[in-house]
């Protein structure tokens, strides 16, 4: 009991307890919530913030090997800018991670979605054993999906290649994928969209689940084709859903790194440089720590526009709770 | 494999049909829905047949792995590519090192999170929907564009080749994420309760242990196995800050079994099995909570 008011034991006459109470939470009140939130702040203005202003300095510097050593760039103003803006293959990269982008992101939206369909159509039973496997292919860490994914494009006992001969789709016995850039990429996209699919897939479906049912039969009682509802029904209401899962798919994929790094050994030919690939070998491969910094400075901004769209809707749903 | 979907995406009701014609409409039903179950089926097996071929690898004999045509199962299993696998050098030394990782990045910003969550949360005052914002906005930072400065300003700090330093390092994408996931938590404990219990003379930090911690723990389980799989997964950044191979870190170890003369590929997928099995394990446990959290509040009717 005596935990129970512990501020009423020493309490003068004048004051009641009650009163005291609230004067003393709502002083507390007001500086309580910024005391609570300041060691989180301090944290993340150091491993976030300082980097992020350190990458600006490191772009505008001259910063190689013997920079390194002295741990103090060199002033060049926007060299580097002048020199990335005016070379060939910056651009080259720019559009291929936009290519790339642009293929993994519709085709992990429309597959997602369409499974997600099927899985709001399917008994209890069947959906539970799809979602199992979708959930089992998420969790699969991207390194460990990456490492299945070149045992089963193996050049010798590749399970894919003996599967795509099979069926007589080509002949593919010793066959390297990575030879010709197209294939090469088909692959990676490939490998990109399954993993995230089931993320997509298990958010929309969720989102299906709480789309209210007398909507869909009013609307298909109105005569509306099954289409037709979709369009106009449930695609306008899960609109916030797919906002926040297109624009997160865009971030992920558009600094794909892991998947084309540990996918082709650490040694990506330039035709598979992407932004962040492009970035890191000129930074680690060839010290140029500020004209790498540079070129990531580009896919911050370039993200940025997305992140825009993102955050309006995350602030927008926040704001209905 | 989309044909077969598109044709009724939303459960729709069938058209006003005389009554007679009962028979006719539920075998089309039957064969409806056989359909989409073969579609299903063809799904499921699309998807999980990656993750089946790592696991069935992993128990195979070396002539079942290095066979044509594949041997679709693993009839003779064998603990051999685990038992070389766990011989390998380092293994022991990686494991340790990924959960130190992972255990000091999940303590470090779960206590941290909880502080700024619970003000988020439970506090209305000046700034918060700023820092709301902000929260959200330096999760889109995208992380393969922040190496290089982290590694300059390490290396500066002499903070390389340590696993403190991938700690620190870590914090920069689980920190905001569990901030994030934990207010949403918290906002899911009604206020009436903790108001109540004021009322009734409990303090703040009484109704706080009594009413919301009970209620935010589950929330405080998921959120930090979720912290535990974004470590525990994470590549790039161990890749470029831990160099010596006794100071890496799983998914590091990994990278080890590929050699300029081949991959040992049934130690590689044994191997693969057993990094990712925690994660699985820890998935499957908190996915629901993991889908719940983001669609809350997303749709409205």
């Amino acid at each position: 009991m005596s935990s129970r008011f512990p501020a009423a034991l020493a309490e003068p006459a004048l004051v009641t307890p009650r009163r005291r109470r609230r004067l003393a939470s709502r002083i507390g009140s007001r500086s309580a919530p910024y005391l609570l939130l300041l060691p989180a702040t301090a944290v993340i203005g150091a491993v976030l913030g300082y980097p992020l202003y350190y990458m600006v300095r490191l772009s505008l510097q001259q910063y190689g090997l013997f920079q390194l050593v002295k741990h103090e760039g060199e002033w060049i103003g926007t060299r580097n800018y002048a020199q990335i803006f005016h070379d060939g293959a910056f651009w080259h990269v720019v559009v291929r991670t936009l290519g790339f982008t642009v293929a993994a992101v519709s085709l992990t939206m429309v597959l997602g979605t369409l499974i997600a369909l099927l899985l709001a159509e399917l008994g209890p039973k069947m959906r539970l054993l799809l979602t199992a496997g979708l959930i089992f292919v998420w969790a699969t860490p991207v390194v460990v999906a990456v490492d299945i994914w070149r045992w089963m494009i193996d050049y010798e006992f590749g399970v894919l290649n003996w599967l795509l001969t099979f069926l007589h789709v080509g002949n593919y016995n010793h066959h390297d994928w990575f030879v010709n850039p197209w294939t090469g990429w088909a692959v990676i996209t490939a490998l990109v969209v399954w993993g995230a699919i089931p993320f997509v897939a298990i958010t929309v479906f969720a989102g299906l689940t709480q789309v209210p049912r007398e909507l869909v039969e009013a609307a298909s009682i109105d005569g509306a084709h099954a289409w037709k509802v979709f369009r106009d029904v449930t695609v306008p209401l899960l609109k916030p859903i797919f906002v926040i899962l297109t624009s997160l798919s865009i971030i992920w994929d558009f600094q794909v790194f892991t998947q084309v790094w540990v996918m082709l050994d650490g040694h990506p030919g330039t035709d598979y440089y992407v932004m962040s690939v492009y970035a890191y070998t000129n930074s680690f491969g060839e010290s140029e720590y500020g004209l790498g910094s540079a070129i990531a400075l580009v896919m911050v901004a370039i993200l940025l526009v997305v992140s825009f769209f993102y955050i309006r809707q995350m602030v927008k749903i926040g704001e209905a709770k | 494999m989309s044909s077969g979907i598109q044709v009724a995406p939303v459960p729709v009701a069938p058209a006003p049909d005389p009554r007679g014609e009962v028979p006719r409409r539920s075998r089309r039903r039957f064969a409806r829905r056989a359909g989409l179950n073969v579609v299903a089926a063809i799904v499921f097996l699309v998807m999980i047949f990656p993750v089946y071929w790592m696991v069935a690898t992993g128990f195979k004999r070396g002539q079942d792995i290095f066979s044509d045509p594949p041997v679709w199962f693993p009839y003779h299993p064998t603990l051999a590519n685990f038992a070389d696998a766990i011989h390998r050098a380092h293994f022991w030394a990686d494991v340790k090192n990924s959960l130190i990782i992972v255990g000091g990045v999940v303590a470090l910003s779960l206590v941290l999170a909880f502080l700024a969550a619970l003000a988020l949360a439970k506090f209305g005052f000046y700034g918060r929907r700023a820092f709301i914002v902000l929260i959200i906005a330096v999760q889109m930072i995208p992380l393969n564009a922040l190496i290089i400065p982290i590694f300059l300003v390490l290396s500066k700090a002499n903070q390389v080749d340590k696993l403190s330093g991938v700690i620190v390092t870590y914090l920069t994408f689980v920190l905001p994420f569990t901030i994030w996931t934990l207010r949403g938590f918290m906002l899911g404990v009604p206020k009436d309760l903790e108001e109540a219990s004021m009322v009734d003379g409990t303090t703040r930090f009484g109704a706080f242990v009594r009413i919301l911690l009970p209620l935010v723990g589950p929330g405080l389980v998921a959120t930090s196995i979720f912290a535990f799989i974004q470590a525990w997964n994470e590549f790039i950044m161990a890749y470029v800050l831990l160099h010596s191979p006794e100071k890496q870190t799983l998914t590091l170890w990994l990278a080890t079994f590929s050699t300029s003369r081949g991959t040992a590929w049934g130690s590689l997928m044994a191997g693969a099995t057993l990094t990712a099995l925690p994660v699985v394990i820890f998935f499957v446990a908190i996915q629901r909570k993991i889908a719940f959290g983001l669609t809350a509040g997303a749709v409205r009717g």
